[in-house]
């Protein structure tokens, strides 16, 4: 009916907070010492720029699930822009949001946390492997 | 079916990204993230659907099937017409640039 406005709402929400995060946000670098000895300096990757990762799949998401609902008919291109409420199913198309967007939301959302715990323990192990690295030398 | 031809269309917009990986000259890094992030809201769909009709789920009419796999390519079209949009927007190569402000 209408499940995709709620990740769209989700994304709205973190595109704006990326964007504040990202004006407060400082580059952070760390010095990483190569298995062939040299040093290179290489950045963090910002909590903005991971934060973009979730606001592309929502945005993405949301979308194409837009265009699905357009297909078919559940979304039209003149007001009220929505099915059930012309038909006076709203209560109906509320209870579909909460239940099925809701858990849209959350699974694109924890998929998300999954990608950040991932990227933060291979960053730290590149980390731990350079210090290794360094050590026995 | 939707689903799977979503899904489809996401692997293989991630094999493509990784084989041109680390530069993203071609953004299609977008694609991927578009695609994934349609294909994670379509599974609940499923779930729910599935959670409705049980194994009947597995068992679609072929009209319903070809309906569906009709709609997923029309999606995955729709993607690609997006990512399209953007990469010419952004115009990493500069050749849009180059074509528009071309020295006589």
């Amino acid at each position: 009916m209408a499940c995709f406005l709620v990740p769209a709402t989700e994304a709205i929400i973190t595109t704006v907070a990326a964007k504040v995060i990202q004006s407060k946000e400082k580059e952070e670098s760390v010095k990483l010492t190569l298995p062939d000895g040299s040093v290179q300096e290489a950045t963090r990757i910002k909590f903005s720029t991971k934060l973009g990762w979730l606001n592309k799949l929502l945005w993405g998401g949301s979308a194409l699930l837009a265009f699905e609902h357009l297909w078919h008919g559940e979304v039209v291109p003149f007001f009220p822009f929505l099915t059930a409420v012309e038909n006076g199913e709203t209560a109906d198309m509320l209870a579909e949001m909460g239940s099925a967007g809701v858990m849209m939301a959350v699974l694109v959302t924890a998929v998300w946390c999954g990608m950040l715990a991932v990227s933060s323990f291979m960053e730290k192990r590149a980390i731990r492997d350079c210090k290794l690295v360094k050590e026995g030398m | 079916m939707t689903l799977l031809t979503t899904v489809f269309a996401a692997i293989i917009a991630t094999v493509v990204w990784y084989k041109g990986a680390p530069q993203s000259e071609m953004k299609v890094g977008t694609l991927c993230w578009m695609y994934w992030g349609a294909s994670l809201m379509w599974l609940v769909d499923a779930i729910f659907e599935y959670a409705e009709l049980g194994a009947e789920y597995f068992t679609p009419a072929p009209v319903d099937m070809l309906n569906d796999f009709y709609l997923g390519l029309s999606v995955a079209a729709l993607g690609l017409i997006i990512w399209l949009v953007i990469l010419l927007l952004k115009d990493p190569k500069g050749v849009v640039k180059a074509a528009l402000f071309k020295k006589k």
